[in-house]
């Protein structure tokens, strides 16, 4: 198993945000999580990949306890083998520096210390998301939505991870760019046998990506199941709410 | 007005300074905190490296002082005076004869030998600073060795000019461990501090930190392998010495404009200017 | 052929001779006292003391006479004095309540228990030059109030505080820092934040403090009380166990009534801001109160939106002895770190030639 949560309570001054939340994931597994805005998505992912502390439960990676880890192993982890691509692409990005530089840094902060073959990986995985090499020196402040989001995605992917957290990755973006985005996504996932959690409002976003899915309501875990069978047939009140008020995919 | 104490400093305070002196050695390019007092010369004009002298500096030692290499630098000048009259310590503007040296912006050209102390005046200790102005963040970045974002900067200047356009205090790791600026010292003597077997200490007074290089400690410059870390150099020697060993200050003579280029390490030059006329020379 | 130029030492002495004549200025008119400078100055050598962080009007007089009237050197004299002082005890707190009252105002009820006591203050003079002062003038005696004041006059806070209007400022019992010996830290605690404060810059204070007000971290002052006068200072030496009276200081004390906070177990209660500075400097106590309060962001979850809301920021640079220091140090020689990056500018522009 590469993550295993486990009654994972999380309140603001007076507001719950995450209720008794348990999952697992395994290697290679994309997990959508679904539900309306407020029911504590972001949260959660917030509270899994360490970047908020979380009042009970627990969160194991490949065994270990995260609460039980000191700051410098967390940050290990999060610069080797996690990623985090932010709904903002702003948020993700070095907007000071190139983005040859933004898809680099992961590579410097791990040792790597020939230019050459920095500058070679990062054009590779600006190819790669589809961004072209020969932009490689400007600043993402150049760059479009669609850019900077397909850039983030390069800058988490250098370093070969094994899990990656998205929230809302294609929100804020038309929808065409959104399909092209969701396509690459799907690609590299299958490609490079990531594990994935994504934070989505969007069921098609879900349907596209995810083989499991989890749905939230006022930040508890109302169902889960494989995406299919859960959009097809689902079986908690909410869900069929949720499915039914959205468009056919 | 009462007697000012031996070096300035009253033993208390010196007592403090030689604390965070010895947690500095203990833990090489670790910047420590200590309580720096005013001095009476400006912030920025040395008053760390005037407290790092005071804290260590006993009647037997012979001081000497330079700034940009030299030893009649109108700063110089000022700091040698203070303790020529506060401590009453011998003086000497000759490298090798010096216990302790203070400087600001250079390493003596001549190498500096065991038993020695060298004393550098910092203005801003955080190597970190420009990337990241907040103290409580460049604190986290240096527990967690989180140095990734100076090679971010080392590349964007590449990527940007083709070289690493870092000149002067350029950023060095100290025994593996701690990235620490070595003051703004050109970069072409950053080699001088490593396995240097003198005593390195650096005081920075108004941001209230020291920290060290114990003697025959790993510096090692920051760097990439195909665009290795490189010392400045000249086309010419030194107009006055002939050396072609030493950090050259660039000299306008006329109002055309007219250049030429002396040692700014001004007692490596009278060295060496008087090896070349001779032993019979006067 | 060049000869490098010697004779540094020379140059300065010479240098600080012709300062010595510029501070004496015109040898014929007559030379400023001490006790004049005092006297006369009184509200300059408030400030020196203050922002020395030393109280000595007579060093704080010889400082402002000895750097020409430039007030920040003076502070800076002052400050490099304090160095070579050495530490015998520490005073107790001051007890604001013993204070002979020469001013007292409060700006939040117009009737206040002890009355408004004016005292000598700018406040209410019209701003006209006044040539009667281009002579000398006969001595003036204000004339004493008909009534004395009352023998304990009470604090206006403590008045809301009564009703639980006002967040307590209750003694936390814990020893204050002393950023005198220990060097700040982020996050920092509110006793170092006040002392830092305390010798902080007024002018930079006082522009922090109008930022505020002009929406930059907004804070809904008012002046609860702001009061000036003499308090005694005791020391009580460990040896002795006892309290020694040392003296009295005149200081000014400004208590702000702020914005009010409530949370979910505290009811809303208004919240404060404090002053305190050696001398009469209301104009100080005031800035220093609203950028206490306006540090106090955290505490009360406030959003972090001015810069005299950021403590690093606000910490790291209000002090003036730092400040000149560090911006006058680019008077230094640099010629060597200059001369580095000629060397690369030139490399640079040659390589793009080619
Ligand atoms: N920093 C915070 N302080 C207090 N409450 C918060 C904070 N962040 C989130 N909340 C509350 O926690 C709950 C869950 O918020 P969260 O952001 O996790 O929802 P979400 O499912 O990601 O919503 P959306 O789809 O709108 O992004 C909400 O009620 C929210 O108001
Ligand atoms: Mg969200």
């Amino acid at each position: 198993m590469l993550l295993e949560v486990k009654g994972l309570n999380k309140r603001y001054e007076g507001q719950v945000a995450c209720e008794d939340v348990s999952f697992d994931l395994w290697p290679g597994e994309v997990l959508a999580i679904v539900g309306e805005s407020g029911s504590g998505k972001t949260s959660l992912l917030k509270c899994i990949s360490t970047q908020l502390g979380f009042d009970s439960g627990t969160v194991h990676y490949k065994g270990a306890d995260l609460g039980a880890m000191g700051e410098a192993a967390k940050r290990e982890l999060m610069r080797t083998q996690w990623g985090f691509v932010h709904q903002d692409a702003r948020d993700g990005l070095r907007m000071g520096v190139s983005a040859g530089a933004n898809v680099g840094e992961r590579l410097m902060a791990v040792g790597e210390r020939h230019y050459g073959s920095i500058r070679q990986t990062a054009a590779e995985w600006m190819a790669r998301v589809e961004i072209d090499p020969a932009r490689m020196d400007e600043s993402p402040r150049q760059f479009s939505g669609g850019m900077r989001q397909r850039l983030q995605i390069a800058r988490n992917l250098v370093s070969r991870p094994q899990l990656i957290f998205m929230d809302e990755p294609t929100g804020g973006l038309d929808v065409s760019v959104q399909a092209r985005l969701l396509d690459l996504l799907r690609g590299l996932v299958r490609d490079m046998g990531l594990a994935a959690i994504v934070v989505t409002h969007d069921l098609a976003v879900a349907k596209l990506l995810s083989s499991r899915i989890m749905v939230m309501q006022k930040g508890r875990v109302v169902e889960q199941g494989l995406t299919d069978q859960v959009l097809e047939d689902p079986q908690a009140a909410y869900s069929q709410l949720l499915v039914s008020s959205v468009l056919q995919v | 007005m009462t007697q000012i104490n031996f070096a300035y400093l009253n033993e208390q305070t010196k007592r403090m300074i030689r604390r965070a002196l010895l947690k500095a050695v203990a833990i090489p390019g670790y910047q420590v905190p200590f309580a720096s007092r005013e001095m009476p010369m400006p912030y920025g004009w040395g008053t760390g490296g005037v407290q790092v002298t005071a804290a260590i500096l006993t009647p037997d030692d012979t001081l000497k002082v330079i700034d940009q290499g030299a030893d009649d630098t109108t700063n110089a000048v000022s700091i040698r005076k203070f303790f020529a009259r506060t401590a009453g310590v011998a003086t000497t503007t000759e490298t090798q004869k010096a216990t302790i040296i203070q400087t600001r912006h250079r390493v003596p050209e001549h190498p500096l030998t065991e038993g020695q102390i060298l004393v550098y005046q910092v203005p801003i200790p955080e190597p970190l600073r420009f990337l990241e102005p907040r103290e409580t963040e460049t604190r986290t970045m240096h527990a967690l060795e989180e140095y990734g974002v100076m090679h971010v900067k080392l590349y964007e200047d590449i990527a940007t000019h083709g070289h690493i356009a870092t000149s002067y205090a350029y950023p060095a790791k100290v025994a593996s461990r701690y990235v620490f600026d070595p003051s703004p010292i050109p970069k072409f003597d950053n080699p001088k501090l490593n396995h240097c077997a003198a005593l390195q200490l650096f005081g920075a007074g108004r941001e209230k930190r020291i920290y060290a290089v114990p003697p025959f400690t790993q510096v090692i410059s920051l760097d990439f392998e195909d665009h290795p870390f490189e010392v400045q150099r000249w086309d010419t020697p030194c107009a006055i010495c002939g050396s072609g060993t030493g950090y050259l200050d660039e000299i306008i003579t006329d109002d055309a404009g007219t250049r030429m280029f002396v040692c700014s390490d001004t007692d490596h030059c009278a060295t060496q200017a008087a090896l070349k006329a001779g032993p019979n020379a006067a | 052929m060049y000869v490098a130029v010697k004779g540094g030492e020379k140059a300065i002495d010479a240098a600080h001779e012709y300062l010595a004549e510029k501070r004496r200025g015109d040898a014929a008119s007559p030379e400023l006292s001490i006790a004049q400078i005092d006297g006369q100055l009184a509200l300059a050598v408030d400030r020196v003391m203050a922002e020395g962080s030393l109280y000595d009007r007579e060093l704080a007089a010889l400082a402002i006479k000895q750097a020409r009237g430039d007030l920040i050197e003076a502070i800076f004299l002052l400050r490099a004095h304090r160095t070579t002082l050495a530490r015998f005890g520490t005073s107790l707190p001051l007890n604001m309540n013993a204070m002979r009252i020469s001013r007292r105002i409060s700006a939040a009820f117009k009737d206040i228990p002890g009355g408004q006591v004016l005292g000598p203050t700018f406040d209410y003079t019209h701003r006209l030059l006044d040539s009667s002062l281009l002579a000398d003038q006969e001595p003036v005696r204000a004339a004493s109030a008909d009534v004395p004041l009352a023998a304990s006059i009470p604090r206006v806070l403590e008045l809301l505080g009564q009703e639980g209007l006002i967040e307590p400022a209750a003694d936390d019992g814990q020893p204050a820092g002393d950023i005198t010996e220990e060097p700040l830290d982020f996050p920092s605690t509110r006793d170092r934040r006040l002392q830092v404060l305390a010798r902080g810059d007024e002018g930079f204070l006082l522009s922090l403090a109008y930022s505020t007000q002009r929406g930059y971290g907004r804070n809904h002052p008012f002046v609860g009380e702001i009061r000036f006068g003499c308090v005694p200072v005791s020391i009580c030496p460990e040896e002795l166990g006892f309290e020694i009276y040392i003296g009295e200081i005149e200081v000014t004390e400004c208590e702000m009534i702020n914005q009010f906070h409530g949370t979910a177990d505290v009811p809303p209660q208004f919240t404060r801001g404090y002053g305190l500075v050696f001398g009469q400097l209301e104009r100080k106590a005031m800035s220093m109160a609203l950028v206490d309060r306006a540090l106090r962001v955290a505490e009360f979850a406030e959003d972090q939106i001015g810069p005299a809301q950021d403590e690093e920021f606000v910490l790291s640079h209000c002090d003036n002895v730092q400040a000149t220091g560090f911006v006058e140090h680019l008077k230094l020689p640099h010629y060597v770190d200059f001369q580095a990056e000629l060397a690369l500018l030139r490399t640079l522009r040659k390589e793009r030639e080619t």
